[in-house]
């Protein structure tokens, strides 16, 4: 009967995970080219550049710390769109939930003076999970129950978390001297420990790691990532086979969330001890590229997530190397993202009509 | 008829065509011709290689090797469209219409208008009209499209094939989908075709189709050609054992059966359909463990409804529902299944599987968490692999592998990853419809031998079927619906096909028979 045509024959998971790495290095390869090009347009030589880039990233311990610590928030989020995206339901909220996450994380840290680190770590912790998941249910309660669109809801809690969180750092919870846009400090033993000082290496590379594995037990061992996938893929089937569709994506809009709540409290309590008006910077954001770079697979995260920290990370060494502004190396990842993109399109057609043309017959 | 003329070429030819999906071979060293004016049917069972072969010619694929000739000439098509270009149009059993379009847009969609970049739709209609017209299509080209009945859909697959300019006609399993009404309509418009000039490959695997209407066929097995012969020279039994290389078993004997305590108990449903029209209008109906009962019926009288309603997809407006004397009245499918509710659905691809996972994973699609698929939430790679084997081999599935994806399987293997897995949950209630549709009729067979072993082990089974022979030969009471109602129930010892089929028209005032079973 019919049969439309599938492209290929689902590859053992090894060979799968060893092509998307492929993928994107032949993307991440493609994008520094055409960024040559710019910077050659722009007077510098790209081979200084890239070294500069590269040190930047790689080069010293306190480099590859800073990238460790830049990737770290966005694995969790990253690893929370994945799971979403993966079971069919576009969460683009993560920005938002990072927010609230934050919120909730400074929250707790403020009050915390006096406890105990055993008892004030894992309250922060478990408040910035609470914030983020908190913010990422109600739209998926939305979904589940009344059929909102996702999509439109996360994005328009993304604006009143952002707004939130500009109140109580301008009003309620203003720093003492009330100068910057910003709380206090946290109290210390809510802190996430510094574990490689001097460097910014803190304790929530840990907690980036441990979700990790989490997730990947989740997302590719547990029946529940069996019946998220299979509501990703096909609605239908999955209300035939008994599956609750609403009741998944109550789980991931909430697992989701705390994710990425998870993300801003890391960088409450790991990073910054307080929080600032914009401590996430677009994290939020990102964090949906590098899951979908990462094709969705928990592994595949954490290598986008450690690529764009990476550029960033090197970034600026490049600017003050060969001098050409942070904002190629933004181009560069959004040509990364492009290539991958392209690929499939790249593979299909064109580029077969155009290896035919040179192919000797 | 075979318009053969020993000076032109044929049509297409196809030489030589060899075609590996990893380590499976879909199509090995195949020749085929189509003549000019040929009706020429395509032959094979589930797996054997005929969608490759046809989606080769029409630029889907590319041969691993071998030769493509159209009118003599070799080409190589490397999309659809250099097919078309070539006046070769291909329907696919699952049509790629665009449901919220009119049946005029559908068919210029993609096409230049006259006056580039504006749509000249009066010139557009004018041409679709008259191209339908000449054609007898009968079609109301402003109707939207989900709106209409498949048949319809069908005329326009091909309307739009041949306002292209198609010259070569390919259908993939026409008329899988089609009422015995709209296939006779159908068999007139390829006629019609050929006569008009037009070369048409029919994949089929209804055997009298291509005694009534081919000129020529071509049996695969197992991705080789096995024969090619004139329609009027071979038989049915003939073409059969061509296509399984050998002679097929008589089927299974019905064993006698008292039927048991009511299995499935249904009182005074009624219900909407999707456009929120009543579907069905007060269906009472019973099936006891140990006996099959048939529901005969032209589709779209309320079968598919009535399936939902029963699998817990459609809450009824009224009525009860009572499996394995459960309330399962509006109940979730889950419940159902839970009470013994085993569910062969109409839709394969849409709703009886994920096509992008793993035939091994579709497989323990609702047992994926229980013993021995998983333990504490965490699933057993090594049991769902294990069963996989096992429904492979019990089912005769052919995949590449058990973790192939479930869409590159042919379309009759997909069938029967559905019922390898309803079968296996050893379900009370079977609701079977359309269990065979896409199946060879080896595999036909084997599934009308597991629904009769079914019912001796016990087991009461739902059939829902537009293919009445189905119905008669296996049913043990035929509940004729039409217009959602159930019109009359007859003991299938006694019933007659023509008192059926006066009924499935609605046509038969014996109020007798009207009242529930
Ligand atoms: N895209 C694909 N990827 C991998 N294998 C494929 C793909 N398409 C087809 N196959 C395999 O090739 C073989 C032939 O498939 P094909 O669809 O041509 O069979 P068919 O004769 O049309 O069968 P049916 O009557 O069941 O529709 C099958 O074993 C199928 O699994
Ligand atoms: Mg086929």
């Amino acid at each position: 009967m019919t049969d439309v045509p599938a492209t290929m024959v689902t590859p053992s998971r090894v060979s799968q995970i060893s092509r998307v790495v492929g993928q994107l290095a032949v993307a991440v390869v493609a994008a520094l080219a055409c960024g040559a090009v710019l910077i050659l347009v722009a007077g510098a030589n790209p081979v200084v550049g890239y070294v500069a880039l590269f040190n930047g990233a790689f080069g010293s311990l306190n480099s590859i710390v800073e990238v460790l610590v830049k990737a770290t928030p966005l694995l969790l989020a990253g690893l929370g769109i994945a799971i979403a995206f993966k079971s069919g339901y576009w969460n683009i909220g993560a920005e938002g939930q990072i927010f609230m996450g934050a919120l909730a994380a400074v929250w707790v840290g403020l009050n915390a003076h006096g406890w105990p680190a055993y008892v004030a770590m894992p309250a922060i912790i478990g408040a910035g999970f609470l914030g983020g998941a908190v913010w990422g249910l109600i739209p998926g309660i939305l979904r589940a129950r009344i059929g909102a669109s996702e999509i439109i809801t996360t994005i328009m809690f993304n604006y009143i978390a952002f707004f939130v969180v500009n109140y109580f750092v301008t009003g309620p919870l203003v720093e003492a001297d009330q100068f910057l846009p910003q709380t206090d400090p946290i109290a210390k033993s809510a802190e996430l420990p510094r574990i490689l000082r001097p460097t910014r290496l803190h304790a929530g590379i840990f907690i980036a790691m441990a979700a990790t594995v989490a997730l990947y037990w989740v997302m590719i061992r547990s029946t529940f990532g069996f019946r998220a996938r299979v509501v990703g893929a096909n609605e239908a089937a999955a209300r035939y086979a008994g599956i609750s569709v609403g009741w998944t994506w109550l789980v991931v809009s909430g697992v989701a969330g705390g994710l990425a709540g998870l993300a801003g409290m890391v960088e409450v309590a790991g990073v910054h001890q307080l929080l600032l008006e914009d401590i996430s910077g677009g994290m939020g954001f990102t964090a949906i590229v590098v899951a979908l770079l990462g094709w969705l697979h928990p592994v595949g995260v954490v290598i986008a997530a450690i690529l764009f920290a990476a550029l960033d990370v090197g970034a600026d060494s490049m600017q003050r190397v060969i001098g050409v502004p942070v904002t190629l190396v933004y181009i560069i990842q959004a040509l990364v993202v492009l290539f991958v993109l392209a690929r499939s399109a790249l593979e299909h057609d064109m580029f077969r009509r155009i290896w035919r043309r040179f192919r000797p017959e | 008829m075979v318009g053969k003329c020993s000076s032109a070429p044929p049509r297409v030819t196809l030489e030589d065509i060899t075609k590996h999906f990893g380590p499976v071979v879909a199509n090995d060293g195949v020749d085929f011709t189509l003549a000019d004016a040929e009706i020429h049917a395509l032959l094979g069972e589930n797996g054997a290689g005929k969608t490759t072969l046809m989606n080769i010619l029409y630029g889907l694929y590319r041969p691993d090797s071998g030769a493509i000739r159209v009118e003599g000439e070799i080409v190589q098509f490397d999309s659809p469209r250099e097919a078309i270009a070539h006046g070769i149009g291909m329907v696919h059993q699952h049509f790629m219409l665009v449901p919220a379009l009119t049946v005029l847009e559908n068919v210029i969609l993609g096409m230049r208008s006259k006056h580039e970049p504006l749509l000249d739709f009066g010139d557009f209609r004018r041409r679709v009209m008259d191209t339908a017209r000449s054609y007898n299509l009968a079609v109301d080209v402003d109707a939207r499209v989900s709106q209409l009945p498949v048949g319809v859909q069908q005329r326009v697959e091909i309307l739009k094939a041949l306002f292209r300019g198609a010259r070569t006609l390919i259908l993939d399993e026409p008329t899988a989908v089609l009422t015995p009404q709209e296939v006779d309509q159908f068999f007139d418009v390829l006629k019609g075709l050929r006569e008009a000039g037009y070369s048409i490959v029919l994949i089929t695997h209804k055997l009298h189709e291509v005694t009534a209407l081919c000129d020529r066929v071509t049996v695969l097995r197992g991705g080789r050609v096995v024969g090619v012969e004139r329609a009027d020279n071979v038989t049915r039994e003939q073409l059969a054992r061509m296509m399984v290389g050998r002679d097929l078993p008589r089927s299974g004997e019905r064993q006698e059966i008292t039927p048991g305590a009511p299995v499935l108990e249904i009182e005074g449903i009624e219900c909407l359909n999707a456009r929120r029209l009543a579907a069905l209008r007060g269906i009472s109906l019973a099936v006891r463990r140990g006996e099959i009962v048939g529901i005969a019926g032209v589709d779209g009288n309320g079968q598919s409804e009535l399936a939902e309603v029963i699998a817990g997809l459609r809450a009824p407006t009224a009525g009860q529902v009572r499996i394995n004397g459960r309330d399962c009245t509006g109940a979730t499918p889950r419940r159902c299944f839970d009470a013994g509710l085993g569910h062969i659905p109409q839709d394969r691809l849409g709703t009886g599987l994920v096509p992008e996972l793993s035939v091994a994973d579709n497989l323990v699609l609702q047992t994926h968490a229980d013993s021995p698929f998983a333990q504490w939430g965490t699933l057993d790679r090594d049991a769902i692999a294990e069963n996989a084997e096992r429904q492979l081999e019990a089912f005769s599935i052919r995949a590449g592998s058990r973790d192939t994806a479930t869409n590159t399987l042919s379309g009759g293997n997909q069938q029967k990853v559905i019922l390898a897995r309803e079968f296996s949950r050893h379900p009370d209630i079977m609701l079977a419809v359309q269990p065979t549709r896409g199946l060879d009729i080896a595999a036909a067979q084997f599934v009308h031998e597991r629904l009769l072993a079914a019912r001796a082990g016990n087991t009461g089974v739902l059939l829902i079927s537009t293919e009445l022979d189905e119905i008669m030969a296996l049913s043990d009471r035929i509940a004729v619906i039409f217009e959602g109602r159930i019109v009359g129930v007859l003991d299938s010892a006694t019933a007659s096909r023509e008192r059926v089929g006066l009924m499935m028209a609605g046509q038969d005032d014996d109020a007798t028979a009207r009242a529930a079973i």
